[in-house]
């Protein structure tokens, strides 16, 4: 059976489903055996979950208004040499 | 109101086509470019610089350097790899000038002892974050992600938050893949761990192990 420390250095792409065959078939074993493991795994992709959901971001109003002044004077110092 | 990034599962096969004509000198295109990835940009350099200063600063130099060179921007990866790439390089150029006495790197604060040190062991309910109202949820989405260190963050958002894969998120942060995989799984644990305090269901004592 696989040691704790050897299920979570596999968590990642068993989480990402990047893992097969036999590999797979040990680490669903671990966890059906190891309660904490079960629970690390099962919280991990709950956390994993809850941050996509945030996946919206956005840009303060007077930064984004900066940022446009500065790419449009950068635009038309590029035409002016055109 | 601020303005919304448009997530990066919006199609971007429009991208080679919007740089090659903002190439030709079609602004529009390239403003098209702007607008979707401004938010994340910037998320990124607040990740990183820690400040909003630097990180207005990082954004509108991303973008400006992005737009000088964008002859050099290839089509073979995405838009936003390649200007994450950018952002990051100006955005450890203000911490170098800040700490104007070494070398800065994103991995400098790396703890490399105890990599996957799992602290918190309870079980969630079913559905936590229903537990909490959406602004609530935010602040401590939002309280979780800054404690981690600017490495952890910027590899969790990348890979986790905006979807890149993880060769991408390796390319845009110039790190080998097995970098950013074990600093995903920090991120990822420590993550974990953080939110426990939150979501942990009642009555359930959390305890270490490990």
């Amino acid at each position: 059976m696989l040691t704790c420390k050897e299920f979570l250095a596999e968590l990642n792409d068993f989480l990402d489903e990047k893992t097969k065959g036999e590999i797979r078939a040990k680490l669903e074993r671990h966890l059906a055996e190891c309660p904490n493991c079960w629970v690390v795994c099962d919280t991990t992709r709950k956390t994993i979950q809850v941050f996509k959901g945030m996946s919206s971001c956005s840009v303060p109003d007077d930064i984004h208004d900066r940022l446009m002044a500065a790419v449009e004077r950068k635009m038309a110092a590029g035409r002016s040499q055109q | 109101m601020a303005t919304e990034s448009v997530p990066i599962e919006t199609p971007v096969d429009d991208e080679v086509e919007l740089v090659s004509r903002a190439r030709e000198g079609d602004t529009a295109s390239f403003s098209v470019l702007l607008r979707r990835y401004e938010g994340k940009i910037f998320r990124l350099a607040m990740n990183i610089t820690q400040n909003r200063e630097d990180a207005e600063d990082v954004l509108q130099e991303a973008f400006l350097k992005a737009y000088e060179h964008l002859d050099q921007f290839q089509g073979n990866s995405r838009f936003y790899t390649w200007i994450v790439r950018i952002a990051v390089n100006q955005a450890l150029m203000k911490l170098r000038k800040r700490r104007s006495d070494r070398a800065v790197s994103l991995d400098e604060q790396i703890d490399t002892g105890e990599d996957t040190v799992v602290r918190e062991i309870a079980s969630w309910d079913p559905d936590p974050e229903e537990r909490f109202s959406r602004d609530e949820l935010h602040e401590i989405l939002s309280g979780a992600i800054d404690e981690l260190a600017p490495i952890y963050k910027t590899v969790f958002t990348l890979r986790d938050v905006d979807g890149l894969s993880t060769e991408e998120t390796a390319e845009a942060l110039d790190l080998s893949v097995p970098a950013v995989k074990s600093r995903l799984l920090r991120a990822r644990l420590q993550l974990r761990d953080k939110l426990t305090r939150f979501f942990k269901r009642k009555g359930d004592d959390a305890f270490a192990y490990m």
